[in-house]
């Protein structure tokens, strides 16, 4: 049985169909990267998956036990959180704010929780710092504590490394591996970089005019993805 | 100096006084409380937009001859928050034209009606009191003054009661619903609690400087602080004292109310700014 599975989905918005026909599954502790050029519908397609908009068509699945509100997030920054007055420990805690209901403060486990993703991100020493003080890669570093607070079986990622340099780029992708290979957490991550997709990721999925699904040993073979990575070159 | 003490003490032992002043604090805390959300969230302009239709309710049931209004302007203002708050990122016209478009249609249909229908002698002087709050404060009933202490009361017990539910929605919306924290309902629940504190601060400032109550000590607490809990408290005592200090002076010099607390408040944010330099210039 796969954590989450997606049967004949179709996504858009206002109505207008974006994809249509996306069929594929994600067992528990794949690491699979979801590739396409800009507009293809790959944010669509992770919102979708976290509930937060109805699919046009078609139906998102979960299963192994995995609840909708299990499922990590590592969002695109907005604007708001560029110049927000939080420290790093507000905001790591405020992951656990799922588990609470309708209790209004956090409870000794919950604290316990976000002390323990906060020093498995290297950022014990930065707890009481500002959250817009931070760099890049330590903020998202924070955001990825954050979205470990709200999970332990599954995270989504929407381009992470977005406006990063090479350096915490490189950091940040060797944590997300780290946390799927040794913590054994499935990842899914949207991502721009096909070099770092095809180095990290052990299924491919492809969406644009076509869609692709399956392992990065059969995308590599697919006539499909080799047209696109020339196209990559050429284009870069 | 004694001499103003004394005067003061005069003007304590009257009950309108000591109204205003209790009122006067507990709106100043209310508005402080949630100005940090509404900062944060870039509805800054929000106060000014439901005060607004407050103010264009006030004008209908004025002219329709109500004699109590409130329930009429608070039920008008809360389903226009509601409406405002609600629009988000995804809606054709953009939560600050929205705000501004309901705002300015509010004043100038307000204003439209009571120029038409009013039976008033001294029209410019009744709008004028509504707009800048002017002397209603102190021409508070024991009834009305238990109104506001049971609203305020309520405001500030939602706040700390959902604050870590409010910061989760006001730092990151998407993540928040995504792990499972009705983002929908605590929306809501902040345009509600809006809506009262802005028809509630018309009486102490008037419809055009609400504003300032929302933006003013959110803003000075954030030169300074850098968590979200220390903003949050210190914008609620940067706002009780400059609406204490601006209450005391407009009594004893007899300056309108409302921008007497807003200049108060100008000059709170100005000595702030110093700070965060300060303090800033210290670190860096």
């Amino acid at each position: 049985m796969a954590l989450l599975t997606c049967h004949d989905l179709a996504l858009g918005y206002e109505g207008q169909q974006i994809v249509q026909g996306l069929n594929f599954s994600v067992k528990a502790g794949d690491y699979l990267c979801i590739i396409g050029e800009n507009g293809s519908g790959k944010t669509t397609l992770m919102k979708t998956l976290l509930g937060l908009q109805a699919p046009l068509g078609g139906k998102v699945l979960t299963g192994d036990g995995l609840r909708h509100s299990e499922i990590g997030y590592l969002p695109q920054q907005t604007l708001v959180q560029r110049d927000f007055p939080a420290s790093v420990w507000e905001i790591v805690l405020s992951g656990c704010g799922g588990r609470t209901g309708l209790r209004p403060f956090y409870n000794k486990d919950e604290k316990a929780l976000a002390k323990r993703n906060i020093e498995k991100m290297g950022l014990a020493k930065l707890t009481r710092r500002c959250y817009r003080e931070l760099s890049g890669g330590q903020q998202q570093r924070v955001l990825l504590a954050r979205a470990l607070c709200a999970t332990r079986k599954m995270i989504l990622l929407d381009e992470p490394v977005a406006g990063l340099d090479p350096k915490a780029m490189n950091e940040l992708y060797e944590l997300i591996l780290s946390l799927n290979r040794e913590d054994g957490i499935t990842v899914v991550m949207i991502t721009h970089d096909i070099e770092a997709a095809l180095r990290c990721a052990d299924h491919i999925l492809h969406i644009g005019r076509e869609v692709f699904f399956g392992t990065k040993d059969e995308y590599l073979q697919s006539a499909f993805a080799q047209s696109f990575l020339k196209g990559g070159e050429g284009n870069g | 100096m004694a001499e103003l003490f004394d005067k003061l003490s005069l003007y304590l032992q009257y009950p309108f006084v000591r109204y205003a002043l209790i009122v006067g604090v507990l709106i100043a805390l209310c508005s402080s409380l949630l100005g940090v959300t509404l900062v944060l969230k870039r509805f800054s302009f929000i106060g000014d937009g439901l005060s607004h239709v407050a103010f264009g309710a006030m004008a209908v049931g004025a002219v329709v001859g109500l004699t109590n209004e409130m329930p009429l302007v608070l039920a008008v203002t809360v389903i226009s928050a509601v409406l405002l708050l609600r629009t988000g990122q995804n809606t054709r016209i953009k939560g600050d034209a929205a705000v501004a478009m309901i705002s300015v249609g509010a004043l100038a249909i307000g204003y439209l009606l009571m120029n038409l229908f009013s039976k008033s002698s001294n029209l410019s002087g009744d709008v004028c009191s509504t707009l800048f709050g002017s002397t209603s404060i102190l021409t508070l009933s024991q009834a009305e003054v238990w109104l506001c202490v049971a609203l305020s009361v309520l405001v500030a017990a939602v706040f700390v009661f959902f604050y870590n539910k409010i910061f989760s929605v006001t730092f990151d919306e998407a993540f928040a619903r995504a792990t499972g924290i009705r983002a929908g309902l605590y929306n809501l629940l902040i345009a509600i609690v809006t809506a009262v504190i802005i028809v509630l601060a018309m009486n102490l400032v008037g419809s055009l400087l609400i504003s300032a109550l929302v933006i003013f000590p959110a803003l000075s607490a954030m030169r300074v602080f850098k968590n979200f809990k220390a903003v949050t408290v210190c914008s609620a005592l940067f706002s009780v004292t400059c609406a204490l200090i601006g209450l005391l002076t407009a009594i004893l010099a007899g300056t309108p109310v409302g921008s007497t607390i807003v200049a108060v408040d100008i000059l709170g944010f100005l000595i702030f700014c110093l700070i965060g330099r300060v303090k800033g210039g210290i670190k860096a």
